[in-house]
């Protein structure tokens, strides 16, 4: 556990850098982080995953898997991966403020 | 001391039952979710996972598996004899794909699209090609190529070699 300072609100993060307090994120918070995570920009198909990701959180206590994410949100898997470089499902989570995804797929 | 992650995995897989094919496509999916280069190399009857006819029929063993367990995992050992009775392999099949479906695993033609949308590269071993007489429209279109053995390590080069 830690926390960090951004945008002069402090915001607590778990040893692997996810956020643990998921009601501290807001879309401007979501840029800081990214920036972080090596993404300058945010697009409007960035945040459609986000939000996609974090409505599942509330919903269910955990991410969703990457196939429920392309099926759902509409972003297809190639997209996916192009939009959040390297990991897509730990780096978005990352972004969207949620615990780090669990499962397998 | 921290380890060095590992950056790349290429894959064989030899087996053409459910349990054959199934752990090298989910480590493979698993390996491009974490940012890892994949490769999977299809060879023996592994190679059924990608023929485009077949590829939606991989079965569960229920003969020859003696962890096999009815009706669920925690149940009764399944006696090979009644393993052996029509159609039990179909109906083992079909509960085990429930409870993957449950799980977000999909069928292993949607499974092997994701893996290579997700830019993991799926191979063909040439021996088995040729041993069973295939070319290139019996395979699923992400089959990117047909490999020799020799291809294969040269490819593997400073990754990590995974058989299944």
């Amino acid at each position: 556990m830690s926390t960090q300072t951004i945008l002069d609100q402090e915001i607590s993060f778990d040893d692997e850098g996810f956020m643990t307090d998921h009601t501290q994120w807001s879309p401007e918070l979501a840029a800081e982080l990214a920036k972080a995570n090596g993404l300058e920009e945010l697009t409007d198909r960035h945040f459609l995953v986000i939000d996609f990701m974090r409505k599942t959180f509330i919903e269910t206590g955990s991410g969703p898997t990457i196939r429920r994410l392309t099926k759902q949100s509409g972003v297809p898997t190639k997209e996916l991966y192009a939009l959040f470089p390297g990991a897509p499902a730990k780096k978005a989570a990352l972004i969207a403020g949620i615990k780090k995804p669990v499962g397998c797929i | 001391m921290k380890s060095e992650p590992i950056k790349k995995v290429s894959i064989v897989v030899s087996k053409g039952s459910l349990d054959g094919i199934y752990p090298g496509l989910i480590m493979a999916n698993g390996a491009r979710m974490e940012g890892m280069e994949a490769n999977l190399f299809f060879t023996f009857f592994g190679l059924y996972g990608i023929l485009k006819k077949y590829q939606d029929k991989i079965r569960i063993a229920t003969v020859g598996n003696p962890a096999m367990r009815v009706p669920d995992a925690k149940g009764f050992p399944l006696p090979t004899l009644l393993g052996a009775l029509p159609g039990m392999s179909a109906f083992a099949t079909s509960m085990m794909m429930k409870e993957m479906d449950k799980l977000d695993i999909p069928p292993v033609g949607e499974f092997i699209e994701m893996i290579s949308d997700a830019g993991g590269k799926i191979y063909a071993c040439k021996a088995t090609v040729d041993m069973f007489h295939l070319s290139q429209e019996d395979f699923v279109p992400q089959m990117d190529k047909v490999l020799t053995v020799g291809d294969f390590y040269e490819l593997s080069a400073g990754g990590e070699i995974i058989f299944t």
